[in-house]
């Protein structure tokens, strides 16, 4: 026993709750509520996420392990029915909330009706889609019943964005009645490791270990400090270089500038690969100011150019995704030509893009008819230039990618317009606004987009035509570039009738590819690492892109 | 009458080396006065020069700024040499280069051009503009109480909102109208700058001028005869001058640092397109890798300042008549 | 005077009516979503149900007018039943309940609704009031300092006109100036926290000045955000003094004062320092509703958290009501900052009339 204890020691188990102190954390976007059904935003569902947990979560592999429950249910263990309608939840017994009543499935189907009230703009309300009831069959047992099969039946309840909250807490707390609760939405009462003592909204959060947490001896920590606010670049330098704080989130920074930080050896960077993905977007509808707002950028007018596969394959060719990652994301970069490149499951084979050929380009350029007829130096066919207007949201990498791409794209004879706009008029969905990229009055624009858990088949669903904005959705859809091909809409029914894995990725894998290679659509360049920081001294991190990055706080040690 | 002798006395002071012509003119004195503020006439040399660098600047450097060298990236000034002599510098791109391979000296060629040409029309314009509130509102009375409520109410404006708002209007018509991006969004950004940034000159010049008006030779021009007009500008506005000068040079930094936060909100020029503010903003994150990055642009706008500032002292002296008897 | 400044105290009324209006309707048409920062995993139906539980299906002028009861009625109300229910100075008056109301379905009492942020959902003026400690505190004591280096840095200047200390406030002033915060705030940081290890790079908002090592901590922590604000003031404000002192230097008044024999001291401090204040005092109240507002970079780059910091969020995050409040107090303070100028006006220089 003796010669086991350093050993616990170091680990950081088996020791009393609260023996490390304080640990502090910075977020450069500050948390503004603490209840993740009100907003959607990262970092209030991370930040909340110390506090109020979901029944199974996403480990760092993506897979999926009980947290509140016994163990996650599946067809083989019964907890899901043969025909895919329910799913049955049993949850540990003996789980308390922090203020020391007992956790029982009242909660969890309380949870379920706060989010799917219809007045109350419930962030996740996409995770309870299709979910007919949830009902408590005794206090350990809730069931959740689907109005048709579902391949996937772990929406509800499942990962930091689901997250259980307290009935009694939010009992009148229910739709309009939501944004009131200002004491419940700043001061959750949860299971997870850390309750709030003080929360200002976009500074600071206070937490205290939480007494009534499930593993005696966590958390290490008996406080935390849970600061917001700066950039990105004062977040590195406070963990890396001045080593006031422990982590920081998000490191949105230049390789080279990381690095830099990480020579002062107060702290790591660290990255984890989810299917985050940095791409092109290419708009197979003319986005032409001459055209009247109600056709503009919209189906009824074929782009000019861009509806021409061997245009967009020649412009997937000329770019060179190794030199990007290497310039913009570095270690937490990897080049891919794919629109899914994680999990393994759903990743393709598609690696021909990879190569950059700018030779191959222009021949392809040549072969469909667009030459330098004039001598201007910019192709053209039948009296249309090849000119391209290309627009990102303001980043200094994305700027950098912007330059890179532009330059390429000369070479082959294309001509490039550069736009950046603020990215809350470009990521929001203002239909009086020009400048989102929903309406895309540009040809091509370049963003990063993912999905959450580990389940593609929403995320592909974009896709699907008539999923467009368009000016009677009030510019709202997500099939951004226009696509529409039958063929995949009839892949996209047979996917969501599909339950077997196996199954699933390879129709996963086509639809990809077909949005990517076959039609060169969507134009990948780089998958995304999610990169943070931690101090020297902070053990026990472990960097999860598929759910909450702070999932395993309870686990966090000091390094003695 | 007198502006037409004042001009011909211009040439003939310039041409004329002879001290034959017996009365020495206003202006002659006022140069007189000029040429011996050491201030001034560096302030005015520098300028030149950085004007003359400028425009003709590209024409004896003719290494695109946008022209990117990936192999070529993050050189070292050529300066780097004298103490490191393994520093990868050298006379191909003596400023270095940036972490795309751009060559900094010509994205500060280019870049000065952006940033002079904002600058100064954004200051003359919100100098103009606050000039003539001020003075309209101080001089007289009906227009004053009006004229300070605009004041506040632009003062009170949230800019943001302001900018996006005028990028979402007025971009496309600008752009069509003149043709290309570039120019129609200088012109935007002008006017953003000049229409959000003249209300504290208007401010001040108004306080001065409602202390003026009540003074005796305001009485006394009055009293012969003379029309506001001709108080305003023979008697009000070289009296109100000295601030506007500080204006000025405040003004001319201010507008400078504003374009490259408008750029970083993605309302100024495309981001291929350097001024020195962006140099400046973009190589923040770098400073201490590469501190020239941001010392180059700094220097460069911090020495246009003070040149526009020591002139504006040389000026002042060299047109008070009781300052130049000394 | 009082006539004047009592006709323009209800002349203000309408005219912060106008501009409420203005700011409103600005808002209002200005681009942007309060989705913008919501993952794009989440879907489009779903953000329009998030929208519509903000209340933004609700006509302009709705919400306008809501927007006018909240913050003209509501929240004066609030404070009232705060100063009645808890004040030290007011809390032994019988306790009101202006800001309630009978629920029409339950009969309860329950609060009226008060201006209610979007990101966080909680009262506005909550988070304002919280804020206004780090505010007044760094915002604040810059700008005191910045007036106390700058006045006599402009007097002296002015008065030994080109020596070398004219040179050298010269141009440490205007390249203090023409150097952006957000340059010279992460060089502080680069020189000061990371190099020599000094000084904190992040202010704590949390922290409780209650003894003398507390109060260490919050002089350390205020020492660079402070220096940074007050180098943009100290030089503003310098110039202006300066410039007007030497206009005035040069008067008559000034040669018939040294010729009546008063003493130098006299003459400069007393006669020409208070006629060239004019430009001076116009700039000083131009700035005091900026220290409400808060410093936006240098609040960001030193994480202080305060006004600036709480605007620049609203406004990145579209927080119309948040925005719409803030600048409606900034614009409030500037209206009557002017006035304050404009009576000053009559103070220093008695010919001033505005009858």
């Amino acid at each position: 026993m003796t010669a086991l204890t350093p050993m616990a020691f170091a680990e950081g188990h088996s020791e009393e709750r609260g023996r490390d102190g304080d640990v502090k954390v910075l977020y450069w976007q500050a948390p503004s509520i603490l209840n993740p059904f009100l907003s959607g935003g990262t970092k209030d569902v991370e930040s909340a996420s110390l506090i109020v947990e979901p029944l199974a979560r996403f480990t760092e592999t993506g897979e999926m392990v009980p947290w509140l429950v016994d163990e996650v249910p599946t067809v083989a263990n019964g907890g899901v029915s043969e025909d895919l309608t329910t799913i049955t939840w049993k949850i540990t017994e003996g789980l308390k909330w922090s203020d020391g009543t007992p956790f029982t499935s009242a909660d969890v189907k309380f949870t379920a009706e706060y989010c799917m009230h219809p007045e109350g703009g419930c962030a996740q309300g996409a995770k309870f889609d299709g979910v007919k009831s949830v009902e408590a069959i005794d206090p350990l047992t809730v069931k959740v019943t689907f109005d048709s099969p579902k391949p996937n039946p772990y929406g509800p309840f499942v990962g930091g964005e689901s997250p259980i909250i307290q009935a009694a807490q939010f009992a009148d707390c229910l739709g309009a009645k939501a944004p009131e609760c200002t004491e419940a939405n700043f001061n959750p009462i949860g299971t997870g490791p850390f309750t709030v003592t003080e929360f200002r909204p976009n500074d600071v959060i206070t937490l205290a270990a939480n007494e009534n947490f499930r593993d005696a001896s966590k958390p290490a920590f008996a406080t935390m400090t849970f600061k917001g606010g700066g950039d990105a670049a004062a977040a590195g330098r406070a963990v890396l270089e001045t080593g006031e704080f422990d982590y920081a989130w998000n490191l949105q920074l230049a390789p080279d500038v990381i690095a830099k930080m990480e020579e002062a050896g107060k702290g790591v960077a660290i990255a984890g690969f989810g299917p985050l993905v940095e791409r092109l977007e290419m708009n197979l509808t003319n986005p032409s100011p001459d055209l009247p707002p109600e056709t503009r950028s919209t189906v009824a007018e074929p782009h000019p150019f861009l509806s021409d596969f061997k245009v967009r394959k020649a412009l997937s060719m000329a770019i060179d995704r190794e030199l990007l990652t290497e310039v913009g994301y570095g270690k937490a970069g990897r080049p891919t030509c794919n629109l899914v490149p994680a999990p393994d499951l759903y990743n393709s084979d598609n690696t021909e893009c990879l190569v950059q050929d700018l030779d191959g380009a222009k021949a392809l350029l040549d072969e469909a008819g667009w030459t330098d007829s004039d001598g201007d130096g910019v192709r053209d066919k039948d009296g249309k230039k090849l000119s391209i207007l290309y627009q990102t949201s303001t980043n200094a990498v994305r700027q950098d990618f912007q330059a890179l791409i532009k330059d390429w794209w000369n070479q082959i004879g294309v001509e490039v317009e550069l736009r950046n706009l603020d990215g809350s008029v470009f990521f929001g969905g203002d239909p009086g606004s020009p400048d989102t990229f929903q309406k895309f009055y540009a040809d091509v624009e370049m963003y990063a987009n993912t999905f959450n858990g580990t389940d593609p088949q929403s995320y592909l669903s974009a896709y699907r035509c008539g999923n467009e904005p368009k000016p009677s959705s009030q510019w709202q859809g997500e099939n951004i570039n226009r696509f529409c091909d039958p063929a995949y809409d009839a892949l996209l029914d047979e996917l969501a009738a599909t339950g077997d894995l196996a199954k699933r990725g390879e129709i996963g894998r086509k639809l990809n590819d077909v949005v990517t290679k076959d039609t060169m659509t969507i134009v990948p360049l780089v998958n995304r690492a999610r990169v943070s920081a931690h101090s020297n001294s902070l053990g026990g991190v472990v960097l999860n892109t598929w759910d909450s990055e702070l999932w395993n706080a309870a686990d966090w040690y000091r390094m003695k | 009458m007198t502006d037409q002798s004042a001009e011909i006395e211009v040439f003939g002071a310039l041409k004329d080396k002879e001290p034959s012509k017996p009365p020495r003119s206003q202006w002659r004195d006022v140069w007189d006065q000029f040429r011996k503020h050491k201030g001034a006439m560096f302030g005015a040399g520098f300028l030149l020069f950085i004007t003359l660098g400028v425009i003709f600047g590209p024409y004896l450097w003719d290494l695109e700024p946008t022209k990117l060298d990936i192999r070529n990236k993050n050189w070292r000034p050529i300066y780097t040499l004298i103490w490191d002599s393994g520093a990868i510098a050298g006379w191909a791109h003596p400023f270095g280069t940036d972490q795309l391979g751009r060559d900094i000296f010509a994205q500060m060629i280019y870049g000065g051009r952006v940033s002079m040409a904002v600058g100064w029309s954004a200051m003359i314009l919100s100098l103009l503009i606050g000039t003539t509130v001020g003075v309209a509102s101080g001089y007289f009375k009906r227009a004053d109480f009006l004229l300070m409520r605009l004041t506040d109410l632009v003062l009170s404006l949230p800019i943001l909102p302001l900018v996006l708002l005028a990028v979402t209007l007025f971009r496309q018509p600008l752009t069509s109208f003149f043709g290309s991006p570039e120019k129609g969004m200088f012109v935007l950004i002008v006017s953003v700058i000049a229409l959000t940034s003249w209300m504290q000159t208007a401010r001040i010049v108004r306080g001065d001028i409602l202390a003026l008006k009540e003074r005796e030779f305001i009485l006394a021009a009055r009293s012969i005869g003379s029309t506001s007009g001709k108080i305003i500008r023979r008697h009000l506005l070289p009296n109100v001058f000295s601030p506007i000068m500080v204006s000025a040079t405040l003004g001319l930094a201010t507008a400078i640092i504003t374009e490259s936060a408008l750029s970083f909100l993605g309302v100024g020029f495309p981001s291929d397109f350097p001024t020195w503010g962006k140099l400046l903003s973009d190589a923040v994150d770098r400073m201490q890798e590469y501190p020239e990055r941001v010392m180059l642009p700094g220097i460069l706008i911090s020495m246009t300042v003070l040149s526009v500032n020591y002139l504006g002292d040389g000026l002042r002296d060299a047109l008070d008549p009781r300052i130049r008897g000394r | 005077m009082l006539n004047f400044t009592i006709r323009r105290l209800v002349l203000s009324i309408p005219t912060l009516l106008f501009i409420s209006l203005v700011i409103f309707m600005l808002l209002q048409l200005a681009p942007g979503d309060p989705m913008a920062q919501v993952p794009l995993t989440v879907p489009p139906e779903v953000k329009q149900k998030m929208r519509e539980a903000l209340g933004l299906g609700a006509p302009v002028h709705i919400q306008y007018i809501k927007w006018l009861h909240q913050f003209f009625i509501v929240e004066p109300s609030v404070f009232i039943d705060h100063l009645t229910a808890n004040s030290f100075l007011l809390g032994w008056l019988p306790d009101t309940h202006l800001s309630m109301t009978v629920d029409t379905v339950t009969g309860e009492l329950v609060q009226r609704q008060r201006v209610i942020s979007w990101q966080t959902r909680s009262p506005v003026m909550d988070i304002v009031i919280q804020r206004m400690p780090q505010t007044i505190w760094v915002v604040g004591l810059s700008y005191v300092v910045g007036i106390l280096i700058a006045i006599p840095i402009g007097i002296y200047s002015a008065y030994r006109h080109y020596s070398v200390f004219d040179q050298a406030g010269t141009f440490i002033t205007m390249v203090g100036f023409s150097i952006p915060p957000f340059f010279t705030g992460p060089l502080l940081i680069v020189i000061f926290s990371v190099s020599l290890g000094w000084l904190p790079s992040i202010y704590d908002t949390t922290l409780v000045v209650d003894s003398w090592a507390t109060f260490k901590t919050q002089v350390m922590q205020m020492i660079m955000p402070v220096m940074v604000l007050a180098l943009q003031t100290t030089a503003q404000i310098s110039r202006y003094m300066r410039s007007a002192m030497l206009d005035n230097l040069n008067q008559d008044y000034v040669r018939t004062a040294r010729a009546k024999g008063l003493k130098e001291s006299v003459v400069i401090m007393v006669h020409v320092l208070r006629n060239s204040m004019i430009p001076v005092v116009t700039v000083i109240a131009l700035g005091m509703p900026a220290i409400f507002g808060g410093a936006i970079i240098t609040e960001n780059v030193f994480k202080v958290n305060g006004i600036g910091q709480l605007l620049l969020t609203a406004l990145f995050a579209n927080d119309l009501p948040m925005v719409m409040t803030l600048t409606f107090i900034f614009a409030i303070l500037i209206v009557l900052f002017n006035l304050i100028a404009d009576i000053l006006y009559g103070v220093l220089d008695p010919r001033i009339r505005y009858d």
